[in-house]
């Protein structure tokens, strides 16, 4: 299976002229090469919305700031908000599902290549479409840049009347050509894990990130397509003078909160779900156990995808709806913690009497533990209706949904990153730089995060450019911007270990955590045919099997 | 885990996997669903919210017979898929061809239809609540027929080049299904829009 030892190809590949080499990139339909465009490209948008959140705080630092006008305020929070969810988390945890999904399933590549390449390009363009908006955006009437209708774009914020210029078009292209590109790669995601296996991979032996990967498959075809025709329905409003949220003519704004939360709510997992699956690869390996519980895992999973499409209206508490709506969208919000819940323990579980082995990775994934339990419970706090009709609107919701997204989601993906990036490079990260990063990153995590629920609780609500001093909000906001400074410089030593160890790390081999999936039978990087030999697996742990052929996982399965 | 005394299948049974074309098409086609859906929630959410004529009442007629080609060309694709499975590629052309013909007299059906309504009902997007869903929802759906019928003609073109062969079965099959799809919320539409709604 693995046992023989694959050269480089990269022979040569320094001399050939750097325009052959970027002509490659641009044309290639290899899944590791796209999952590297995705992963780069997404680290460029986490740069400029990381800028934009900064501006925001700078704002927000002392009551009565003028460092930006409202108006750029409400850009930069549109704009943030889009271009974190649409073009960095997503791309990002896309970039990594297209790299390793076909490594740890023995495939070739995905199902199929080229729609991957169009999904990456259209994601893409998705993004260059929203910054145009900056020059693009005045449009005839001379009015507007970028798109400063909230990443929500409630209607009528939307109407002509209130977004004259094309800055909403832009916002709206950008969302419809990107949602394009996620269906293309949720049915790339499932026809590959479902039909790309190698022999002897049935459903129950797969690693868990190709499970968890699977189900955030089945969401982006169901979840992201509701996006896609609410924005067709905003176009027809905008350019054929079509009525559907145009509330004088008898149409609902609050149907566009509903179908903008059909799409929102099943988001946030399609975000999430990714991340446990890094969570559920990386807590096995540094605690040297296999995973606790992996049907329970699944079948949580797979219960989280069908609850996930059921909790929309806990948005829209505030809108009021019947007592029935909220009675039954608090039951499924607490519903849905269960599953969730599950996972947690079944993570400690897996910890548990484990030789745990605290590099980067697993403090990562430890900090994630922590701070998403805690995002779960302000979570249930909020998605009980009366608790919710006293703090909706305030910063404690953004308090509470920047815990899931950064908290939980973004210290997953630094964790993938460490864990990975041998793999990619073929170089070891800096351990010390890691470490650096994750004390900087988490520190500042918790002086912006755990601060911010204060000043929702005493009131302060969100989307506000500044607030007057005097009610008790001045000091926390201090706190929280102070807490900005921190995540920066930890965001500086990542990018600094990532560029310095491309060149000076030191190789890191096949395989340098002694894993037990697929991917670590290649070499790192691997060649483009991924496996010299098409593997064959008898457990869920193959490398297992191989370096311990006296005592092999698939006895006991 | 409770014990149970298993019997051990040591002949190592054949690895099959499903077919990624009808995986995929299969993905795309709960994709394709849930757009409709939006849109069918949206028609029935708005049905008689117009503040303004012209109603449905008013203006809609049963398109009976161009519901009628467009649900017998899910007859003749399928027959032709079978003829190329069958390596007849005489008989898939025929069929193929049927379709295509079937397929368009819908298209041109609705384009009549639209022409009357605008022309002569003075229904248009804008003109109220009923216009928008209206326009919106059909037209969605006879987008999706012209994506089929340009997919169509383009195999039809090739066969008449000669550059279909029997081992091309399968993908006519997989395409099948997205026409298959394309019939089944016509008869979606069709109930909603003139049935119910009107």
């Amino acid at each position: 299976m693995s046992s023989e030892t694959i050269a480089l190809n990269a022979v040569g590949e320094g001399s050939r002229p750097i325009g052959e080499r970027l002509h490659d990139w641009v044309v290639t339909v290899d899944h590791k090469k796209l999952g590297i465009l995705y992963i780069v490209y997404a680290l460029l948008f986490l740069l400029i919305g990381g800028i934009e959140a900064m501006i925001m705080r700078i704002q927000l630092i002392v009551p009565h700031n003028h460092f930006v006008s409202p108006q750029i305020f409400n850009r930069m929070m549109t704009m943030h908000g889009t271009t974190m969810i649409f073009f960095m988390v997503m791309p990002i945890l896309f970039g990594f599902g297209t790299y390793l999904i076909p490594l740890m399933i023995g495939a070739r590549d995905m199902a199929f290549p080229r729609l991957n390449a169009f999904s990456f390009w259209m994601t893409a363009f998705g993004g260059v479409l929203l910054y145009f908006s900056f020059i693009g955006g005045n449009g005839l009437y001379g009015a507007g840049t970028a798109p400063d209708v909230g990443w929500w774009a409630y209607a009528p914020l939307t109407a002509r009347a209130f977004s004259p210029g094309h800055s909403t078009d832009f916002w709206t292209l950008a969302l419809l050509v990107s949602g394009i590109g996620s269906v293309g790669t949720g049915v790339n995601f499932i026809a590959t894990i479902l039909c790309m296996r190698c022999p002897g991979m049935t459903l129950g032996k797969m690693p868990l990130l190709a499970w968890l990967n699977l189900v955030v498959g089945g969401m982006v075809i169901f979840c992201i397509s509701p996006l896609t025709a609410a924005q067709i329905m905003l176009l027809i409003d905008r350019y054929l003078g079509g009525h559907f949220f145009d509330t004088q003519a008898g149409g609902s704004a609050v149907l566009w909160m509903h179908f903008f939360w059909i799409f929102g709510h099943p988001e946030v997992y399609i975000l999430v779900v990714p991340a446990f699956a890094f969570v559920s690869e990386i807590v096995p390996v540094f605690s040297r156990k296999p995973i606790f519980g992996y049907p329970i895992m699944v079948a949580a999973t797979i219960a989280i995808g069908f609850i996930s499409f059921s909790v929309w209206a806990h948005h829209m508490f505030t809108v009021g709806m019947s007592s029935y709506g909220n009675s039954f969208f608090v039951f499924t919000t607490v519903a849905i913690a269960v599953p969730t819940g599950i996972k947690i323990f079944n993570w400690l579980g897996t910890m548990w009497g484990g030789k745990i082995q605290l590099q980067v990775p697993m403090l990562f994934c430890i900090g994630f533990l922590f701070q998403f339990l805690i995002a779960g419970l302000t979570g249930i706090m909020l998605g009980t209706a009366p608790f919710n009709w006293q703090l909706s609107g305030s910063y404690f919701v953004v308090a509470h949904f920047h815990y899931v997204i950064v908290g939980g989601i973004v210290f997953a993906l630094f964790g993938a990153f460490y864990y990975w990036y041998p793999k990619m490079s073929g170089r070891m990260y800096s351990e010390t730089l890691g470490k650096l990063h994750f004390w900087l990153f988490i520190i500042g995590f918790h002086l912006t995060f755990d601060f911010m629920h204060i000043p929702g609780i005493l009131g302060m609500p969100r989307r506000i450019y500044t607030y007057e001093p005097g009610r008790g909000w001045e000091i926390w906001n201090l706190v929280v911007t102070i807490g900005v400074f921190f995540q920066i410089a930890g965001v500086l030593a990542f990018v600094t270990n990532l560029l310095w160890s491309l060149w000076k790390g030191e190789t890191a081999g096949n395989d340098p955590w002694d894993a037990w999936t697929l991917e670590w039978s290649t070499s790192s990087p691997p060649p483009d045919y991924n496996f010299a030999a098409t593997p064959v697996v008898r457990s869920r742990r193959p490398l297992w099997d191989l370096k311990h052929p006296e005592d092999p996982d698939w006895k006991y399965e | 885990m409770s014990s149970a005394t298993v019997t051990r299948n040591t002949a190592q049974p054949a690895w099959v996997l499903p077919s990624r074309g009808r995986v995929g098409m299969f993905s795309l086609i709960g994709a394709e669903s849930a757009i409709f859906t939006i849109f069918v929630v949206a028609y029935i959410f708005y049905l008689g919210k117009s503040v303004s004529g012209p109603m449905p009442a008013d203006v809609l007629e049963l398109p009976i017979f161009s519901t009628v080609c467009l649900l017998s060309s899910s007859l003749t694709i399928h027959l032709a898929v079978r003829g190329l499975r069958q390596a007849k590629v005489g008989a898939f052309g025929l069929w193929w061809f049927l379709t295509l013909a079937l397929g368009t007299i819908f298209l041109v059906s609705t384009g009549r239809e639209w022409h009357h309504l605008i022309y002569d009902k003075g229904l248009t997007v804008s003109t109220n609540l009923f216009g928008t869903t209206y326009y919106s929802l059909v037209g969605l759906h006879a987008f999706h027929v012209t994506v089929g019928l340009l997919a169509i003609a383009l195999t039809m073109t090739l066969t008449l080049l000669g550059k279909v062969k029997p081992e091309h079965g399968e993908r006519a099959e997989v395409f099948s299904l997205y026409w298959h799809f394309v019939d089944v919320v016509w008869v979606i539409v069709f109930t909603v829009v003139y049935v119910i709604g009107r």
